[in-house]
């Protein structure tokens, strides 16, 4: 079976830094930047990005529709 | 969706529910025969945020506007958005006749516990020793009343057919909120009765925590309360 890889894409305009995305997440592959986005918000930012499996919990936690998930089957 | 920016607070609980609203309404395919009934709260503004019809209703009056909406448009999915101040205080005699009589509608509440758009104050649904704006002390049973339970209330009237109550805080019951949302607007496309969906929500700039914090809280406080389930399925 191949494996299957995931990747994320963050709005980092729109992200209000609620950091439900951080704590929904079972790879640990988003955390909470220090960098702040136009509205003063600090965004959050894809820190492990090799270890996102594609389950799409981000996305589905977060309020504002600001994460896009990509999901490949990787072949042996 | 519109590709419009949220006014509501990082982490708050609408923007899921909107998301789940929308959603279930694309893959029904009624995206152009649905109208929506939008509250006074923080949810005033949904009508910028989900492509359908709205309309905006007085404080309270939104499942009597409903009500009038569903009966001239008989196949149309007519749905309110409330929040726990404007259904379960200054509406609630509009939604309990509206539950009772068996209006084909659908009544999504979001429950926070509080009156988050004026900057949290005490609401009928506010736990006994919740702190609020307006009890700084906590609510107190001898002075301010016990909290009420608009679901349970639901759920004992012959009209209602599907009365439930969900959360949005984890991946596993934002799934089942969705699937209670569309099991309620085909109950109410099928002419069976009215549908309750409450929705147990975060207010955490209300409660004063962040975002996680209030999950948390909202875990361990308020679902011991308000147990989460099927209260009503007679479909």
């Amino acid at each position: 079976m191949g494996k299957i890889r995931g990747a994320i894409v963050v709005n980092t305009d729109r992200c209000k830094g609620c950091g439900l995305c951080v704590e929904s997440c079972p790879q640990d592959v988003i955390a909470r930047g220090k960098r702040v986005n136009v509205h003063g918000y600090p965004f959050v930012e894809v820190v492990k990005g090799d270890a996102c499996i594609g389950c799409a919990s981000c996305a589905i936690v977060c309020p504002d529709g600001c994460i896009t998930v990509y999901r490949k089957k990787m072949e042996e | 969706m519109n590709d419009v920016p949220m006014h509501y607070c990082p982490g708050c609980s609408h923007g899921v529910v909107h998301k789940l609203v929308a959603e279930v309404i694309e893959e029904m395919g009624m995206s152009d025969k649905a109208i929506g009934v939008s509250p006074v709260g923080c949810a005033v503004f949904a009508y910028r945020y989900i492509d359908i019809d709205w309309q905006e209703a007085a404080h309270g009056r939104a499942p009597a506007v409903a009500t009038g909406i569903k009966r001239l448009w008989p196949d149309r999915l007519v749905f309110t958005y409330q929040g726990d101040g404007d259904l379960a205080c200054i509406g609630t005699a509009e939604t309990v006749h509206a539950l009772n009589r068996g209006e084909n509608i659908t009544i999504i509440f979001i429950n926070n516990a509080i009156y988050g758009m004026t900057g949290g104050q005490m609401a009928p649904t506010t736990l006994l020793g919740q702190k609020t704006s307006t009890c700084p002390y906590g609510r107190e049973a001898s002075l301010h009343g016990y909290p009420l339970k608009i679901t349970e209330m639901a759920a004992m009237m012959e009209g209602t057919c599907y009365v439930t109550r969900q959360s949005v805080d984890t991946v596993a019951s934002i799934r089942k909120a969705k699937k209670a949302i569309r099991k309620a607007f085909q109950a109410s496309m099928e002419g069976k009765g009215s549908c309750l969906v409450e929705i147990v929500a975060t207010c955490n700039s209300g409660w004063k925590l962040t975002p996680v914090q209030a999950n948390k809280w909202m875990e361990e406080n308020m679902f011991p309360f308000y147990q989460k389930g099927d209260l009503k399925d007679t479909i």
